[in-house]
């Protein structure tokens, strides 16, 4: 008969029983990481409020879709599946570890087995050979781990330090199963437990039982030193990333307000707008600081990024991660108060932004980022550091309601064009209570001298369509989106306020419009406001119920690529409408380029992004022209005035006049309607 | 240092467009938006600059009515310490020597170091802060674009032709006039005026002053009678037609000027 | 009638070109009188201008005084007040200079102050009547002023066409003794020169200026692009440095450079008359602008109502091709 290998507990480890040497390592390793996370915690409660616990169930079925399900994780797909494979695995192992813990505190605990244990083999297998490819994939960096000069060094000796601990605890583990069972325990075939069990097959018995008890002090020893050490860096997310997914952000498209649980009303009252210091961000901001695995995802996406400008969304999380391990130590007071524009922040990378979203629709993390650069512009925008190219706009918008400092008056005159005048009669509305759309034109429709054909051809669409609309006319003002977005709220409340009453007055039903900033704004930070369209989308319902009709284009060699709109795109998923549209013209080619849908590239920014002066080595819209040019395309179809100035510029700046054309979806609709 | 600027509201440069009205002697009003003069703005932020540095305070003060104090209370938005309006239907009509006169009064009914002017408001006359400072007697500089405060005089830089800096060393109290660009004034955004919507602006008019007979419109000696636009005269020739045909021409004519090597 | 000064401008012995345009702007006021020049400086430079200044001015006096060496306004005004009878008519030169004496010279001369004048109408009474601009040149402004106490007036560079008059043979009588102690609160130390760039826009016959049309940063390279296919150098107004876009030394204008080119192409320059004081010389001037009630056109010899973001890369095009 073969001897056991007494239980841990039982066994004697240098004078001190098992059981009370587990008890004391299982305490202390406990506590410490109490203690660790109670520190962590200081900073959230003294941040500002947050509202996250609403909606719990649509909550938990985002926790399972986004943390559960790694839903996001598969879009780089090695890195992806290893995590996928790995986390698993951890998932798995839990009632494993915890059993294993249990194991050197008490005699009659028992190790898993069965079905179980067989499973929990394979994950640590998994998991161990996923740490060996992660540590290679550490030395041969993929270049969006790279760090650059300015925000420090590379952490690839304490990330490489991290993966192989993980690795030993799996080793352990498995060494700890192997040696337990040597002989008589069949073990998981292939499993890296099975693998060591037949390397000590042939080794005697007293040997076998020094091993088992060396891995399992190894194994408690690594678990809780991992445990209390993962907060201190990216591994944190590891514990947090179960609260950060299940509070992250529900409501896409709008911008958090100034203060949660301030109605707009009493904000006169909050001494300080914005975030000025670590404190003003809320709990769950700063959960998502401990919650970033440094991946750089949301950089390698970030078009701010991509033309050189000081932005980088993973490292405005690492900065400020660092900023509050630094100000709110574990051991040692904290000492906050230190402003962080012109501390760990530059102004230029805030204003850097362009609120695409690109960041956040890639995080696996579902890390906000676009609440916190509005956060940081407020505070900005509070202490009056507003860049001299940024005040004129905003300026003009105060007085005039649009940042070219037109006259209100002739904000209507892009309908006098001389030829449109005759065939389309656009109505002013005045109160009268009798139509039923209103088209939202917004600013560069109506005074860009280029872009009121935009605004032109919409109106044609509408009208030769059958739909009885109008236009606010000098009533309207700009509809504030990205005044909002550039931190300036108290101007943007004005814009709103006027225009929710002009458009109330009016006594439509529905509004559509061709600006998908208006299009955004209209639908998530206006509130008792008729229901809006893009009229990408009523275009695409027309073209489907036939009310539409489209001729065949008259040259069937050009190629077209759509590029959708951040606004209109990744903000309110709004794809497939205007591809829908392209694809009814007969004889239209159409390609996709590489970035696109969720992934698509922003031209360079809206609204006010298009006064900012920012430090670039190139454009966004030369970019994403020659993203286009890489395709096939010769035209590149836009669906917002926006991205129409931005392609028309790089245009020109790339000189590639006659190799590529840009055209707004409504100006070819409106070429090809019968 | 206690610092006076003068400001003034003007139309604004960028936000209006300026066309004769209908009875063709005056621009037409109807439509204008007001805002602080430019150059003043800058002068503020400068004299907010130099408290912020060594201590004291600043005061704005416009000539005018009901209308111009939100200027001041722009300009307290954005820090400064006290705005004053001099204000009184004496005053109306007063031309820029009669503008002068009543801030003097004003001036010596307190004591600052220091008195700024933007170098000029929309009618491009560039003459109330030399006029201020020649009724104080105290030395003056136009167009300054730099100010290094020392004890009991400033060095600073006048823009002169060519891009020059001419460097002076002026004595204080003094008078200076503000040229555009000296520095990257603060943003002032409407929650910043709602929060000095109700400080104090206290009036002075023309009995607080011991304002002479030059101001207001009976001591005017220059008077505005008109606006006009005048005729265009000759003017350039404008090429008409197709781009092709307008570049054609201008080469040709570019060419014949000597224009093509 | 009162008498009438010319404050007359001068450098390294040499009077400035508004010295003839004073006097052409004093005949407008009293067709009857010769204006009496009036030069303030120091030593043989002062002399100079001086004796030069015999062949206009029928009366020439010289204020000479070593404080007067540089032209500190502080100074010369005190000189000036001392020297010029009280109720006289000043014509001085709307400069930097001129703007910086000006305003308080009126105040200490207790006569009225009007700058800036482009056109002068005549007197009727104490009446001179005049004409001014406002609002950046868009609007003109008929200006009475009451020179019963006497004037300070600041005439505009370029706006008064020099005579063609016989030579006057005039005589220079020294004033400097009327000067009197001066002291001021105001003391000039240097001169600092902006630094020279790579291009000397001065030295080139053929200019391609832009102005705050180019619209951004990126598009000075269509202008660039231009200037290489004449052989010319790009300059550029004054909102284009402010914006930072070129450096100073670029700039054409009354706080940049003056620059006398055969041919000067204004792209997307408004045309105000501070930058327009930059050119000398009568070139041939070519405005591309889109506004067709820009200032420029006024004065430029043809016009181009188009977007120079445009037009500039065909005009190139097309010259590369021929």
């Amino acid at each position: 008969m073969v001897e056991a290998i007494e239980s841990p507990s039982q066994a004697t480890y240098w004078f001190i029983q098992g059981r009370v040497l587990f008890w004391i390592i299982n305490l202390l390793g406990s506590a410490c990481f109490a203690y660790i996370v109670a520190k962590r915690t200081v900073p959230l409660i003294r941040g500002q409020r947050d509202i996250r616990f609403d909606r719990p169930f649509i909550r938990l079925g985002r926790l399972l879709q986004y943390w559960f399900g790694q839903w996001r994780h598969p879009r780089y797909l090695t890195a992806g599946v290893l995590h996928i494979l790995f986390f698993a695995g951890f998932i798995v192992l839990v009632i494993h570890t915890v059993a294993l813990l249990a194991l050197g505190t008490s005699a009659h605990a028992t190790a898993t087995g069965g079905l179980y244990g067989a499973i929990s083999d394979y994950a640590a297998t998994v998991v161990f050979f996923c740490m060996m490819v992660a540590i290679v994939r550490r030395i041969l960096k993929p270049a969006r781990y790279a760090v650059p000069a300015r925000y420090g060094k590379a952490h690839t000796a304490d990330a490489i330090f991290l993966l192989a601990l993980i690795a030993v605890l799996m080793a352990a583990d498995s060494l700890f199963e192997a040696s337990r069972a040597a002989g008589h325990e069949p073990l998981a075939v292939m499993s890296l437990p099975w693998m060591l069990q037949g390397a000590l097959a042939a080794a005697p018995l007293a040997v076998l039982a020094n091993l088992c008890l060396g891995a399992y002090l190894v194994h408690e020893l690594t678990f809780f030193f991992l445990l209390c050490y993962r907060p201190f860096g990216i591994q944190f997310h590891v514990e947090t990333s179960l609260f950060t997914v299940f509070f992250a952000k529900l409501d896409r498209g709008t911008v958090k307000p100034v203060r949660w649980g301030v109605p707009d009303e009493q904000l006169d009252q909050v001494k300080s707008f914005g975030v000025k210091t670590f404190e003003d961000f809320t709990w769950k901001h700063m959960l998502d600081f401990y919650s970033c695995a440094d991946c750089g995802r949301c950089s390698d996406q970030c078009p701010a990024n991509a033309v050189g400008r000081p932005l980088s969304p993973r490292f405005l999380t690492i900065k400020a991660r660092d900023y509050c391990f630094q100000h709110f130590p574990v051991w040692g007071k904290a000492n906050n108060g230190h402003p962080l524009i012109g501390g760990i922040y530059s102004e230029d990378e805030i204003w850097s932004c362009t609120t695409c979203g690109a960041c956040e629709a890639e995080c696996p993390l579902l890390v906000e980022y676009i609440d916190k650069i509005v956060d940081l512009r407020r505070g900005m925008v509070d202490d009056g550091k507003v860049p001299q190219s940024l005040q004129k706009p905003l300026k003009a918008l105060e007085s005039r309601g649009n940042p070219f400092g037109k006259m209100e008056k002739k904000r209507a005159d892009w309908l006098k064009a001389k030829d449109f005048q005759a065939t389309c009669d656009v109505k002013i509305l005045n109160g009268g209570h009798n139509t039923d759309t209103l088209y939202f034109v917004d600013s560069i429709t109506s005074y860009d001298d280029r872009i009121q054909a935009i605004g032109r051809a919409t109106a044609q669409i509408l009208n030769r369509s059958g739909e009885d609309f109008g236009i606010l006319g000098a009533a309207e003002k700009d509809s504030g989106h990205d005044v909002r977005r550039f931190g300036e709220e108290t101007l943007f409340m004005a814009l709103r306020e006027h225009n929710t009453e002009a458009i109330k007055a009016s006594g439509v039903q529905r509004i559509v419009t061709s600006d998908p900033h208006a299009y955004n704004a209209l639908k998530h930070d206006y509130k008792d406001v008729p229901p809006v369209e893009h009229i990408s989308q009523v275009m695409a319902r027309k073209v489907h119920a036939g009310d539409i009709k489209l001729s065949p284009l008259a040259d069937g060699n050009d190629v077209y690529a759509y590029h959708d709109p951040c606004y209109l795109g990744r903000h309110n998923g709004v794809y497939d409408a205007p591809r829908d549209v392209l694809d009814a013209i007969p004889g239209l080619k159409r390609v996709e380029m590489r970035r696109s849908r969720d992934r698509s590239f922003c031209c360079g920014g809206g609204g006010l992004a298009l006064f900012y002066e920012p430090k670039e080595d190139q454009r966004m819209g030369v970019k994403r022209i020659q993203m286009a040019a890489e395709a096939g395309a010769n035209v590149i179809v836009t669906a917002c005035p926006f991205c129409m100035v931005n392609m028309e510029d790089a245009i020109k700046v790339a000189g590639m006049e006659g190799k590529m054309t840009a055209i707004d979806l409504t100006e070819l609709v409106e070429k090809q309607m019968r | 240092m206690e610092i006076l600027v003068c400001a003034r509201r003007v139309p604004d440069t960028s936000e209006n467009e300026i066309e004769m009205n209908s009875a063709g002697n005056d621009i037409e009003r109807d439509d204008l938006v007001y805002s602080v003069n430019e150059p003043d703005n800058y002068a503020v932020e400068e004299a907010l600059e130099i408290v912020e540095r060594t201590g004291g305070t600043v005061t704005v003060v416009t000539v005018g009515g009901d209308d111009d104090e939100e200027i001041l209370r722009r300009e307290m938005a954005m820090g400064a310490q006290h705005g004053v309006l001099l204000s009184d239907d004496a005053f109306s009509g007063s031309d820029g020597r009669g503008i002068a006169t009543i801030l003097a009064g004003f001036v010596k009914k307190g004591h600052y170091d220091l008195i700024l002017t933007g170098v000029q408001a929309e009618d491009g006359a560039a003459q109330v802060g030399g006029m201020l400072a020649a009724m104080l007697d105290y030395p003056f500089a136009s167009l300054v674009n730099a100010i290094e405060v020392q004890h009991g005089t400033l060095k600073i830089s006048r823009e002169i032709e060519g891009g020059n800096k001419e460097i002076n060393e002026i004595d204080l109290p003094c008078v200076l006039s503000i040229q555009t660009g000296i520095n990257e004034p603060r943003y002032v955004g409407m929650r910043g005026i709602r929060q000095v919507a109700s400080l104090p602006v206290p009036t002075f008019g023309a009995a607080d002053l011991s304002v002479n007979g030059d101001a207001g419109a009976a001591g005017a000696k220059v008077k505005v009678m008109d606006y006009f636009v005048p005729p265009l005269g000759k003017g350039a020739e404008m090429l008409e037609g197709s781009s092709e045909a307008i570049v054609d021409s201008l080469i040709e004519m570019l060419r014949a000027k000597g224009g093509l090597n | 009638m009162a008498r009438i000064f010319a404050y007359i401008v001068h450098k390294g012995g040499l009077a400035d070109d508004s010295a003839a345009e004073l006097a052409a702007a004093a005949g407008k006021i009293d067709g009857a009188q010769s204006p009496t020049a009036v030069v303030t400086g120091w030593g043989a430079e002062c002399d100079a201008v001086c004796e030069s200044l015999r062949a206009s001015f029928r009366e020439v006096w010289k204020v000479a005084n070593e404080s007067l060496a540089y032209p500190n306004a502080e100074f010369v005004r005190k000189a000036l007040v001392n020297v010029l009878p009280s109720g006289c008519i000043v014509l001085v030169p709307h400069s930097h200079f001129g703007t910086d004496l000006s305003p308080g010279l009126s105040i200490k001369m207790n006569a009225a102050y009007v700058p800036d004048v482009l056109d002068i109408e005549g007197v009727t009474g104490v009446a001179l009547k005049l004409v001014r601009q406002e609002f950046g040149g868009q609007v003109s402004a008929h200006v009475h002023c009451d020179i019963s106490s006497g004037a300070v007036i600041t005439i505009r560079p370029g706006a008064f066409k020099p005579l063609e008059s016989a030579p006057a043979d005039g005589v220079v009588i020294d004033k400097s003794a009327s000067v009197g102690a001066l002291t001021a609160g105001r003391r000039y130390l240097e001169t600092i020169a902006p630094e020279m760039g790579a291009v000397d826009i001065t030295k080139y016959p053929v200019l391609v200026s832009i102005g705050r049309g180019i619209q951004e940063q990126e598009n000075v390279a269509i202008a660039q692009d231009l200037a290489d296919a004449l052989g010319a150098a790009v300059s550029c107004s004054r909102p284009v440095v402010d914006a930072k876009w070129m450096e100073k030394s670029r700039q054409v204008g009354s706080s940049g450079q003056t620059v006398k080119p055969k041919v000067y192409l204004a792209c997307g320059i408004s045309g105000s008359f501070q930058h327009l004081a930059g050119i000398k010389g009568s070139p041939f001037i070519v405005a591309i602008n889109k506004n067709r009630n820009a200032p420029i056109f006024r004065v430029a010899d043809v016009g181009i109502a188009a977007d120079i973001l445009e037009f500039l890369p065909e005009l190139t095009a097309r010259i590369r091709e021929k």
